[in-house]
């Protein structure tokens, strides 16, 4: 078997200077006339972007990371002598040891790769490779079937919506096969703004054709002869690529008339947008579509009654159609295997925040959210300790320690008052202050909101300016009930699933932490030492030396002392800019 | 036929047609839902929230004005969760507001105010940013006050929907969401054609006609049903009258015009007063016109339609007649000119 270099091209290898390395390797393949001989492949995300470029060699499975275009020639003298390279390979975190594949670094073992199941393996730009890894084979068997079966089909996986609202899938496309309408339409909703979170964009660009495969299966289960895929753009190596893809699909008779002599048109269009998070909602996003402002319209009616252009239109998000194709390929039963009674097949999750490992990682639903964290992510850097998760971006929840156990599934998220959301999840050690994280999420959501509705409009700014209040020392305890009781009637009354979610970190964070709100506001103290205006500092004086440092340092003149004595820092007049802890030698400075 | 459901509201069994939103049952019903951005006619935005009712099984409060209702529907207008929400919602505005209602022009005709009066609400605990703007005194006919704006967009959806002419949109986003213009250009560099439909639709007093400022309180003027003098159209509208003078016009849905107006309708109403105008007929007698009763006026009128039409026939009489008045009348006219003045030379001032 001809060996394989499978070099990843996905957005953060490449800002990880992975081209360099592609073009070291294939002008290295080339002067050494070994082009025949090896095949060199761009390819998607491996979702472990930290250790990125990443570089695989097959058939053997050689994971090597953090590759720089410099050690290509001793890379391909290990492929000609068939050896390792070892210093590429990635250390166990904990005996140091190398290890040679995928599978064996715990940042693998635990998840469960089905939906990502192509990426780093094949070229996102090549159709053949897709069809070769077993792609359009699903389309196949969905055509010769009736429209109705495919929906039970669907129906009976139990897949449900992967954009946050956990919506049945089938349940949704059985909608929208429903009315009789001169049109109907597919769309694909791209628009993935939560910050950390790229779920959507990785799965465009590794495996394009994956999406437009499930963006057929829905069109001919409802009966819509066209599609768009939204997508912001802000991702443009994801758009070129769904745009190649939708140009070779269309080649190879995969898109347009008469698709697989099915019978069966459709065809996608692309419409990009200009990255408001609001559109991620479907109805603000079909008004994008039709060249309004992105504010969503009150629901019902529901989209599959009348959406795009007032036709029956079904709108799932990336994640959600890229599940369709294995739904087909294994058997909506084999399917439902995975996953928990309610909450059916894989999730991928955007890790990120104090963790060891960060990356994109599949999980089968189900998981608990300490397997996540302490298995696959590696725990807490920095030997600190866990204080708490965002899950569900920006919108979802933060939970304390005492979710760590609990399953991750739609409905014990939304029980624990977060959410799936887009898969954004967030961990956060001791030195995170929890007043700081829900006024730096609620600023995210009022600066995304789009204005129409009230609640969300003034009260979203009124809860930032409570948090803010609290955070300079001002806040008093019924600001604590405030912030509750403004929480609960903005997620009751607002128009949109923005509104109705936005809240969710001010409540969470006072469910799981209130203790913390109340040294804010009663002690006027941030326990993480977070908060400039509620911090002070003080000098150990056992551990004082008397240097002067801090002292030189100290751009307010608050600290004092005699050389080689014990020095001391005037509270009212330092600026608590923090200076004098990091210039201290001697850790002698700490706040409190 | 359109089939009938059962809905239950606040306990109460009806029947409404199954088409019906749960605001308009209620209407029907005589169950008043409060409302600040909807209007009938209008594309429902369900943008205020103020209409929100609790609908047994329903997680979330839900929008009166836009959601259909189904049969079996349970309704609570006026329950605790949804007062407090009401309540919510009016602290939210009034604290993005300017307060100075003492010299409004709306005081006591402000939908922000009666619903603050009706669920008690009586200050704000958000004292935080306030947005600021200076009044705009761009045109003619009207001011744009958006310290008083509460962004119910239905100036927005009349000016697009009835006028056509599309001159307000939202700008910006969030809190800082504004109505205005495109490009926040003066309203004379726009399409706008100063129908002022979007004053009479305004529930509070960012958009208020000049002619009005200053001139009395909404108590104090009495509106009059009148027909426009215009066209033949023969729109309904009210007049705005304080002391026997007209200040301004109001919106009359009760015509054939649905209480929409363009901009003679609703601006073009100061002749009334001018003092250049008619208020008796006159005769021109030795170069100089002369007052006199319309018994002689009409007297002198037949007679001379008489001579000119015995002695050189009808051909030498023509008739002009005026767009202001109905089909009707001029029909009645026509044919007034053919059989009685025996002449076809009948035009009409719109041809000119």
């Amino acid at each position: 078997m001809k060996k394989e270099i499978l070099v990843c091209q996905g957005s953060a290898c490449v800002s990880s200077q992975s081209r360099d390395v592609y073009d070291a390797l294939e002008s290295e393949l080339k002067v050494r006339g070994l082009e025949e001989k090896y095949s060199l492949k761009p390819t998607g995300c491996h979702g472990f972007c930290e250790q990125g470029p990443i570089v695989l060699i097959e058939p053997e499975g050689y994971f090597y990371c953090q590759v720089k275009d410099k050690q290509v020639p001793k890379l391909v003298d290990c492929l000609q002598e068939g050896s390792v390279y070892e210093e590429l390979l990635y250390k166990s975190s904990e005996t140091q040891e190398p290890l040679k594949t995928r599978n064996e670094i715990p940042f693998y073992q635990k998840q469960k790769r089905l939906v990502l199941q192509n990426c780093g393996l094949i070229d996102p730009e090549s159709i053949d490779d897709y069809i070769n890894s077993g792609g359009y084979s699903s389309l196949q068997k969905v055509l010769s079937m009736e429209p109705d079966e495919v929906i039970k089909e669907v129906k009976d996986s139990g897949v449900r919506g992967r954009g946050g609202g956990g919506f049945p899938t089938g349940d949704k496309w059985y909608y929208g096969r429903q009315p009789q309408a001169d049109k109907k339409y597919i769309i694909c909703n791209a628009e993935e703004s939560d910050p950390g979170a790229f779920i959507d964009r990785s799965i465009l660009e590794c495996d394009p054709h994956r999406v437009l495969e499930g963006m057929l299966t829905a069109g001919y289960a409802i009966g819509a002869c066209e599609g768009f895929v939204y997508i912001r753009s802000e991702y443009p190596l994801a758009v070129k690529r769904i745009y190649s893809a939708i140009s070779q699909a269309l080649e190879k008779g995969y898109l347009g008339k008469n698709i697989m002599n099915s019978g069966f048109d459709f065809d996608v269009q692309i419409k990009q947008g200009a990255g408001a998070f609001v559109c991620g909602e479907e109805t603000a996003l079909i008004e994008s579509i039709q060249g309004n402002s992105g504010m969503p319209r009150p629901r019902p009616p529901y989209p599959a009654e009348k959406g795009l252009w007032d036709r029956p239109t079904i709108v799932n998000n990336v994640e959600t159609l890229s599940n369709i194709p294995i739904i087909f390929d294994k058997g909506a039963s084999q399917y439902a295997r995975i996953g928990t009674q309610q909450s059916k097949g894989t999730k991928i999750f955007a890790l990120t925040g104090k963790i060891r490992h960060t990356g994109l990682v599949e999980v089968p639903m189900g998981i608990t959210l300490r397997e996540i964290i302490f298995e696959i992510g590696g725990g807490i850097k920095d030997d600190k300790k866990f204080k708490a998760v965002q899950i569900g971006g920006p919108s979802g929840g933060c939970l304390s320690e005492g979710y760590l156990d609990f399953p991750v599934d739609y409905d014990s998220l939304i029980d624990a008052g977060a959410m799936m959301g887009s898969g954004g999840l967030v961990v956060l050690d001791e030195s995170t202050c929890i007043v700081e994280l829900a006024r730096y999420f609620l600023s995210f959501t009022r600066m995304e909101a789009c204005g129409k509705c009230t609640p969300c409009r003034e009260g979203n700014t009124r809860l930032l300016e409570i948090l803010q209040r609290i955070i300079e020392g001002e806040g008093k305890m019924e600001d604590l009930d405030r912030l509750e009781t403004l929480s609960r009637n903005i997620i009751d009354t607002s128009l949109c699933g923005l509104g109705q979610s936005a809240p969710n970190p001010v409540l969470t964070t006072l469910q799981n932490f209130r203790g913390e709100y109340e040294k804010h506001v009663k002690e006027r103290k941030c326990p993480a030492g977070v908060c400039q205006a509620l911090l002070s500092y003080k000098i150990i004086q056992e551990n004082c030396k008397g240097c002067g440092i801090c002292m030189k340092h100290c751009p307010a003149g608050a600290i004092t002392g005699e050389k080689n004595q014990p020095h001391n820092i005037d509270a009212d007049v330092c600026a608590k800019c923090g200076e004098c802890v990091d210039k201290c030698p001697f850790g002698a400075i700490v706040p409190g | 036929m359109v089939d009938k459901v059962k809905v239950n509201i606040n306990g109460n069994d009806y029947f409404v047609p199954e088409n019906y939103t749960i605001l308009k049952a209620a209407e029907e019903n005589g169950i008043d839902i409060p409302t600040l951005c909807y209007e009938e006619g209008l594309p429902i935005t369900g943008a205020c929230r103020m209409c929100v009712v609790e609908v047994r099984g329903a997680r979330k409060l839900m929008a009166a004005c836009a959601t259909q209702v189904s049969d079996g529907m349970e309704v609570l207008t006026e329950s605790e969760r949804v007062v407090e929400a009401r309540r919510e919602i009016l602290r939210l505005l009034i604290a993005n507001h300017d307060l100075r209602c003492l010299t409004c022009e709306r005081n006591g005709d402000c939908r922000l105010q009666d619903y603050c009066y009706r669920y008690k609400v009586e200050d704000t605990p958000y004292k935080g940013e306030v947005k600021d703007f200076k009044i705009i005194t761009d045109n003619p006919f009207f001011i744009r006050d958006y310290s008083k704006c509460i962004k119910c967009g239905k100036c927005v959806s009349i000016c697009a929907e009835v006028n056509g002419a599309h001159v307000y949109e939202f700008i910006n986003r969030g809190f800082d969401t504004k109505v205005t213009s495109a490009f926040d250009d003066p309203l004379p560099e726009t399409t706008c054609t100063f129908c002022g439909m979007c004053i009479n639709v305004c529930p509070v007093a960012a958009l208020v006609e000049k002619s009005t400022l200053w001139k009395g309180r909404p108590w104090e003027v009495k509106k009059v049903t009148t027909t426009c003098s215009y066209c033949g159209v023969g729109c309904q509208l009210k007049l705005k009258v304080k002391d026997n003078t007209i200040i301004g016009v109001a919106a009359d849905k009760s015509g054939s015009n649905l209480g929409h107006l363009c901009s003679k309708g609703q601006f073009g109403w100061d002749y009334v007063h001018s003092k250049d105008r008619l208020t008796h007929p006159l005769i021109k007698r030795e170069g100089e016109f002369v007052r006199v009763t319309w018994e002689e006026a009409l007297n002198y009128i037949a007679g001379r339609f008489k001579d000119i039409l015995s002695q050189w026939g009808g051909r030498a009489l023509a008739g002009l007649s005026s767009a202001k008045c109905t089909n009707e009348e001029n029909y009645l006219f026509q044919k007034f000119m053919r059989v009685v003045l025996q002449t076809n030379n009948i035009d009409h001032c719109a041809r000119l």
